[in-house]
């Protein structure tokens, strides 16, 4: 287990830096001086070359390239040209909302998506697993924004009971935080609902045909009662793969949904800093997101190995 | 005679039977955008903005006084095209990764493995940022955002299904006749595969068409003048508590799209594998 612990951790480390190598080099080529951006047009070619001294703009590419890395390590990604502020402080309030964001749909989507899941594959081919499936079928072809819109409309405007859009900063005021990230979960997550929901009934249903279940029910066990006890901890398997690759969807659902809320999360961060030719920032912040998807997949992969006693064994040898 | 048998026996499974029906009327509307649509798009009438349902306009006009559905045809057939042309990228690059990747397997079949979960990690959207930063936004942009993200998808599928055919008896007379890597991927492996790309295909287009809605909505994609599907769910947005109806037609017609595609999808897969006819599909939004 330890053996195939480094394994991925390697992997892990390896991706984290080819990514960082392809955004940093891609950005790198881009034209335009940061220098010049940040001191405006009429500055001297002294004060220019003294703030490209300053920043390492002078050095090349590959010392830049390390000393970023370095600055990854040590929480230092230097200043935002545009914002005139730590690039790492504004990455973590950013993650303030939209890390809670994602984290908060992967949970709601899981705690409605695998009940319904279950619940269909018990009811297999009645009613309820038909209406179920039909409805799933819907969800699935949502678009999530036009769903936060909808979700506007009834939710904020007309019944009046949470706020349209904006946010409040969590040590200000935790309730109304909260309260603005409530219909935004609820945009990201039922979508993903559908598809988990679909994907723990395939997956049940699967498991429901083995033999195991089948010495279970031989044994006296009510079809409800196997599915419970033997089914669904077996069939939760492939359900947890599809949860993984989730998450990268729900990152990138984040920066779209954050527009309809108008919510000042990490893509508004990087399309502000976009359209200011931020690159610093741009970086660094398109690195977060690939790091927390590398991340996610690499624990599902972990609590995979684990759950799997076949895996557990072939990672043991 | 015998495929268009094979085509028409596909018609008995009622998700196929609805989801082909359903898309082929809106690709058939999409593309006669290209000569025709009832109103032109481009076309400015600020009196007539906003117009309700009439005899001349079924469903309305829009803030510019331009005909909705005149711009949903058009819209349609830029997301389509984006769907389309990604998944064109995805099996081109990514079939052939899949086939090399089962039919040579070893230190290669690895290293494809490993540059499939690396491009994994980067959705769709955090490619168009990078391609947007590089280039600006456009509605190719767009595409080759969702093509990348298809590669991984359909080289997986290949690769899946390549390596069950390597098994068969047949593959190892062709070896055994001297057929080199290649050829016997070419010759044997791809046509007994064909069905499974397809099938992911269909899944890939209606992913496609929700990726290009997203990332034009959010500014990454289609630019006007040119018109999508997500364009105009963007620019109903300002008006949208006012002029509900703006976002409710775009945001419908990519409902019903996608689930035909969705339905078309796993009518042919059930088709193809009654084992899996209960079995829901893998499918995830990029």
């Amino acid at each position: 287990m330890v053996g195939y612990l480094i394994q991925r951790l390697l992997g892990v480390a390896l991706t984290l830096l080819v990514a960082a190598a392809l955004i940093f080099f891609l950005l790198d080529v881009l034209p335009g001086d940061p220098a010049r951006f940040m001191l405006g047009i009429n500055a001297s070619d002294e004060a220019l070359n003294a703030l490209r001294q300053q920043l390492g703009l002078d050095q090349p590419a590959f010392v830049r390239f390390g000393q970023w890395l370095m600055g990854l390590f040590t929480g230092d990604l230097g200043m935002s040209a545009s914002q005139r502020a730590p690039i790492a402080e504004l990455i973590l309030e950013r993650m303030q909302l939209s890390l809670p964001l994602a984290f908060g749909a992967l949970l709601l989507s899981t705690l409605i998506g695998l009940p319904l899941g279950i619940f269909a594959a018990q009811n297999q081919g009645k009613f309820g697993d038909a209406g179920l499936m039909g409805l799933a079928q819907i969800g699935i072809a949502i678009p999530n924004f036009w769903f936060a819109m909808l979700l506007v409309v009834v939710f904020a405007v007309t019944l009046k009971w949470l706020p349209p859009g904006g946010f409040v900063p969590w040590a200000e005021n935790p309730t109304a935080a909260f309260r603005a990230l409530i219909l935004p979960t609820i945009a990201l997550a039922l979508p993903q609902a559908a598809i988990l929901a679909r994907v723990m009934r395939t997956s049940l249903v699967d498991v429901a045909r083995q033999d195991f279940i089948r010495t279970a029910r031989a044994k006296g066990l009510s079809k409800n009662q196997a599915l419970w006890r033997h089914g669904v901890r077996n069939a939760l398997l492939p359900v947890m793969t599809i949860m993984g690759l989730q998450f990268a969807f729900l990152i990138a659902g984040t920066i779209i949904v954050e527009n309809v809320f108008y919510l000042p999360g990490l893509g508004r961060l990087i399309f502000t800093a976009i359209s200011a030719r931020d690159l610093f920032v741009v970086r660094s912040a398109l690195l977060v997101l690939v790091g927390l998807v590398v991340i996610i997949m690499f624990l599902v992969d972990l609590l995979y190995a684990l759950v799997d006693p076949r895996l557990k064994k072939r990672a043991g040898n | 005679m015998r495929v268009f048998k094979q085509f028409a026996s596909n018609f008995r499974h009622p998700s196929f039977a609805i989801g082909f029906v359903l898309s082929a009327v809106l690709i058939v509307l999409a593309l006669l955008s290209l000569v025709w649509t009832p109103h032109p798009t481009n076309g400015v009438n600020i009196a007539a903005r906003f117009g309700s349902p009439s005899l001349q306009h079924v469903i309305g006009t829009d803030f510019f006084g331009r005909d909705i559905f005149s711009m949903l045809m058009a819209g349609a057939l830029t997301s389509l095209r984006v769907a389309v042309l990604a998944v064109g990228i995805g099996m081109v690059v990514g079939v052939p990764l899949g086939l090399l990747a089962a039919g040579h397997g070893g230190w290669l079949e690895r290293l494809i493995l490993r540059l499939n979960d690396f491009v994994f990690a980067f959705p769709a959207i955090i490619t168009a940022i990078i391609i947007t930063t590089l280039f600006g936004p456009s509605a190719i942009n767009a595409m080759i955002a969702i093509g990348i993200f298809n590669i991984p998808v359909f080289a997986r599928v290949a690769r899946g299904g390549a390596l069950s055919i390597w098994t068969l008896d047949y593959v190892d007379a062709a070896r055994l006749s001297g057929l080199k890597v290649w050829q016997i991927s070419v010759r044997h492996v791809l046509p007994n595969i064909l069905s499974l790309l397809i099938v992911q295909a269909t899944i890939q287009l209606s992913l496609g068409i929700l990726a290009e809605a997203g990332l034009s909505y959010i500014g990454l994609g289609t630019q006007p003048p040119e018109t999508s599907l997500g364009l105009m769910l963007k620019e109903a947005q300002s008006f949208f508590l006012a002029y509900p109806m703006q976002a409710v037609w775009p945001g419908l017609t990519i409902i019903i799209f996608v689930m035909a595609l969705n339905l078309m999808g796993d009518g042919l897969r059930d088709q193809m594998d009654p084992k899996l006819s209960k079995a829901g599909g893998i499918n995830v939004a990029g």
